[in-house]
């Protein structure tokens, strides 16, 4: 007959997470799994028009990304690979805890991608800052020229980091200072899951410092090995040499990289291509790589958002092996995020 | 067989509790997470759209009624009278017009309006399967549509509603305020869909098959689909578009090197299958209406389903039809070409089965029916003239022409505000319980329709004539036909606000009406009129949405029942269904 028991009821004991509008735990799971593969399609039809835009230009103007991806250093971007590879994993590892009941365990992975994400953060605005300084911007902005920019702050003086680093890292220190006191202030209200929270939130702002200092440092080291005549050039330090072996050798590697001409120390400073022996148009390039890596840092940052809401539902120990499907859901779009990242290294620093 | 305290309590006249009285307050509507009450504010949005946009086209027209500068009755709106340029108010009126009709009326309307107050009452689902989603689909088409009427107010746009490069580069109208607005409304879309697609595909009632679902549920998949795979193209686009404006990127602007068609080529891989976000759900509304009032099943179901099916598929593959005169290849134009015919195949099988659900049908002339069959006649002209402009030799002619404007809005006001207004009128009923004047309801369809066709039919002729689109003014030999014209759009509007008021007269004064007032099959009328909080108070048993006969009416209550719910004291009718 027409009637029919509308109120199922559910034999779980964790029934507060299911929905009204769903009858079962499965139902809720299915429509959130086939919810977020679905959004999946819609981000690679997002990064989709960047992706035609590269190959158009990359099909019609060779030129451009052989004298472009210089500048783009490999140990940095390669060190960012890893760093995500090593996030999909831990992000993994924390959506096996999750159906296996052990919140702790979520909770310490989702930290440990966290870090990561911010860790990727870090390294990419030490790449940003140090390119902004050589006006290396987008087409219309193009301002290369072999003159690092002077550091005006003071703290970027004393540091010995660029402007734009500082002007980068400034919501990031604030948004760390905030967290820590939080952290602090709900520790002394006896709120232990909003004392761990906002610890988590500091320790994440904190990766992207470690992930500065450590670009930074590869950077000074780089220098420091380069005097000693032991480096090959990373193309984002600047040498005093630099000017005056760019005039010496301008005949000799216009459009070309310095690998194909024999072996390293002797071409180094082709790395700092001399201005004016750069396409008019080169700086395409830069204007797809940073719509590309912008919008992927964005979706980063999206994901820290996320990761950040699954941190803290773990720490209320909200996950059981039949609930979990957000965590589920927020790996998906994690490795999405990884995963668009494992096609952009390669497009873009792996070109030689 | 039930007693009469249970039919009345199963079918009856709602004294309970509804969805619309169930909680009070501005809040517990801004905040719902009630797929209806989320439905009813998209209504109320996508109406306060259309009349905006509306209201811009009557000033565009009135200013082509003269044909020069001498209507200054925008000046006191737009501008000192010393830097007035009626010309250039003119170019951001039909902009503004065309963003807004397509990005916050045409797309959302159906889909996001009706869709959401029918879809989960069709599949018997409680709700959407994200609540939470649905509400951001809407207050995002509230920022965007904001966007857009931010761009009004911060120097207008004048590029039209497709942004082409260069020149949506280099003027200076709030082309980055606009196309933030329609990167926004593009994500509601998108949410919209996924969460549409996810509900038909998980939360069907027991027993709903595929081939068991209504039409419009398929129509609504198709769209769904298109939402999600196109919609997300010009989301980037636009962002490029505005770090070009902004930035100076040059992907698109030719002094940096960049290409404008290739923005063309993006524009157009979202917008064209957006044609048929447009038009698909409109289809399906027309799906339902055709059957239910002439209460006959509908012919050859999984071939309009799978119509849709096609429709959504092909519409990927014609983007480059609009750019027949852009210097692409002739191979290219000879693909595209022949590809935008084969969308007239799915479209045309659309039209037959309606035709033959219609012949030997039991067809009562009530107002949605009466919009079903104005959609018939509209869209085929509008679908027919589309294949003039598929013809590259005669496209050459007619590119850019009145011509072009005609067939497009033949499809999408002919069609789409067609079925739109049809499907308000056939679901009102049941969404606020009361029936409206049957009679002012035809008087307003009539009204669209005659004041439609003469607004438009007169920019075929011109059109063919080559009196260009976007003109401000025109030589003296088109006046005639864009006086007629201008007369038809004031007749349209008057049909459309009549159609609305007398809608907005039932929801307070309308005659009470329980359940089934058509004797419509699908699951949505099981519920009681207005439906309560969660939908169904008993959880529906499907049945085959098109078996009118499974259906018969009852005089104690009114209403059309299962025939095993009969008044056992009656003799079994089938009454025509009018009010």
């Amino acid at each position: 007959m027409a009637v029919a028991d509308t109120h199922h009821h559910d034999h779980h004991d964790h029934g507060e997470f299911i929905a009204h509008h769903f009858d079962n735990a499965e139902q809720q799971f299915d429509s959130g799994k086939l919810g977020i593969w679905v959004f999946l399609v819609t981000e690679v039809l997002f990064f989709s028009g960047l992706f035609v835009a590269y190959i158009l230009w990359r099909y019609h103007h060779p030129e451009i990304f052989q004298q472009a991806h210089v500048f783009l250093d490999k140990v940095l971007g390669g060190i960012n690979t890893v760093v995500l590879l090593f996030s999909s994993l831990t992000m993994a590892l924390a959506v096996r805890c999750s159906q296996m009941s052990n919140n702790r365990g979520t909770a310490f992975y989702t930290l440990i991608t966290m870090v990561c994400a911010a860790i990727f953060l870090g390294v990419k605005a030490i790449e940003y800052s140090h390119k902004w300084d050589q006006g290396i911007l987008v087409r219309s902005m193009w301002a290369y020229t072999l003159d690092h920019q002077e550091a005006k702050l003071g703290i970027a003086q004393q540091l010995g980091v660029s402007d734009w680093l500082i002007w980068l890292s400034i919501v990031p220190a604030i948004l760390l200072g905030v967290f820590i006191v939080a952290s602090v202030t709900a520790t002394l209200m006896a709120k232990p899951i909003w004392s761990k929270f906002y610890a988590g939130l500091a320790i994440t702002v904190g990766g992207y410092f470690l992930g500065a200092l450590g670009g930074q440092i590869y950077m000074k080291n780089y220098e420091a090995r380069e005097a000693a005549g032991t480096a090959q050039v990373s193309p984002l330090v600047l040498h005093a040499d630099d000017k005056a072996a760019a005039s010496a050798q301008q005949h000799d590697h216009t459009g070309e990289h310095a690998g194909e001409h024999g072996h390293a120390g002797e071409h180094h400073d082709s790395h700092h291509p001399d201005p004016k022996s750069l396409d008019r148009d080169v700086g395409v390039f830069f204007s797809i790589y940073y719509c590309m890596t912008g919008l992927h840092a964005f979706h980063i940052l999206g994901g820290i958002a996320f990761l950040s809401w699954i941190y803290f539902r773990s720490l209320k120990g909200h996950w059981r092996s039949d609930y979990f499907g957000p965590v589920e859901y927020v790996g998906l779009y994690w490795h999405l995020v990884d995963l668009i990242w494992i096609y952009l290294f390669p497009m873009l620093y792996l070109i030689d | 067989m039930a007693t009469a305290e249970v039919r009345h309590e199963l079918f009856g006249h709602a004294e309970q509790k509804n969805y619309l009285n169930c909680s009070k307050g501005a809040l517990s509507w801004l905040l719902t997470l009630d797929h209806k009450r989320i439905g009813i504010m998209y209504l109320i949005g996508v109406s306060v759209a259309l009349l905006l946009a509306g209201f811009f086209a009557l000033m565009l027209r009135t200013h082509l009624y003269y044909g020069d500068s001498s209507f200054l009755a925008l000046k006191w709106l737009f501008g000192e009278a010393a830097n007035y340029n009626a010309n250039k108010v003119y170019n951001q009126m039909f902009t503004l017009h065309g963003a807004i009709m397509v990005f916050s009326f045409i797309i959302p309307s159906v889909p996001a309006a009706l869709g959401n107050m029918v879809l989960p009452m069709m599949l018997g689902a409680k709700d959407v399967a994200f609540p939470r989603l649905n509400l951001a689909s809407f207050y995002l088409w509230v920022f965007g549509t904001g966007f857009l009427i931010v761009a009004l107010m911060n120097g207008g746009l004048d590029t039209g509603w497709t942004f082409y490069t260069p020149y949506s580069i280099e003027t200076d109208t709030g082309v980055v305020y606009a196309t933030m607005g329609a990167f926004i409304l593009g994500f509601s879309s998108i949410f919209t869909g996924i969460n549409f697609l996810v509900t038909v595909n998980t939360m069907r009632a027991p027993g709903m098959g595929w081939y068991g679902m209504p039409l419009f549920l398929w129509s609504l998949y198709a769209t769904a689909i298109i939402q999600i795979l196109a919609t997300p193209v010009l989301g980037i686009t636009l962002l490029m578009l505005i770090a070009e404006r902004m930035l100076g990127i040059g992907i698109f602007n030719p002094k940096f090197g960049g290409d404008p068609v290739l923005f063309q080529h993006f524009f157009w891989f979202y917008s064209h299958p957006a044609v048929y976000i447009m038009i698909l759900p409109a289809m399906g509304v027309i799906s339902e209406l055709i059957s239910v009032h002439a209460q006959k099943r509908i012919f050859g179901y999984s071939f309009i389903a799978f119509s849709s099916v096609a429709i959504a598929l092909l519409g990927f593959l014609v983007w480059g039809h609009h750019m027949f005169t852009s210097g692409q290849s002739i191979v290219v134009n000879l693909i595209f070409s022949a590809i935008t015919f084969s969308v007239a195949i799915p479209s045309a099988v659309k039209v037959f089965n309606w035709l033959a659900t219609l012949y030997k049908g039991s067809i009562a002339l009530n107002t949605p029916m009466c919009y079903a069959l104005s959609f018939i006649f509209l869209f085929g002209i509008g679908g027919l003239t589309g294949l003039f402009l598929a013809t590259l030799s005669t496209d050459i002619h007619l590119h850019d022409t009145y011509f072009v404007v005609a067939h497009f809005h033949f499809v999408m006001v002919g069609g789409t505000l067609t079925a739109f207004l049809g499907g308000m009128f056939h679901w009102w009923p049941k969404f606020f319980g009361r029936m409206y004047n049957d009679f002012l309801g035809r008087i307003g369809c009539f009204l669209v329709f005659a004041g439609f066709n003469l607004t438009f039919f007169p920019q075929f002729v011109m059109g063919a004539r080559g009196m260009p689109r976007r003109y401000a003014s025109y030589d003296p030999e088109f006046q005639i036909f864009h006086q007629w014209s201008t007369i038809g759009a004031f007749v349209l509007g008057i049909g459309i606000v009549l159609s609305f008021a007398v809608l907005l007269h039932a929801v307070w004064f309308g005659r009470k009406v329980a359940g089934n007032p058509w004797g419509a099959g699908s699951l949505e009328w099981q519920s009681s009129s207005p439906p309560s909080f969660h939908n169904f108070d008993h959880k529906p048993i499907f049945h085959d949405p098109y078996d009118f006969d499974a259906l018969v009416y009852d005089k104690g209550l009114d209403t059309y029942v299962a025939r095993e719910f009969m008044d056992p004291n009656q003799v079994p009718e089938r009454v025509p269904v009018t009010h």
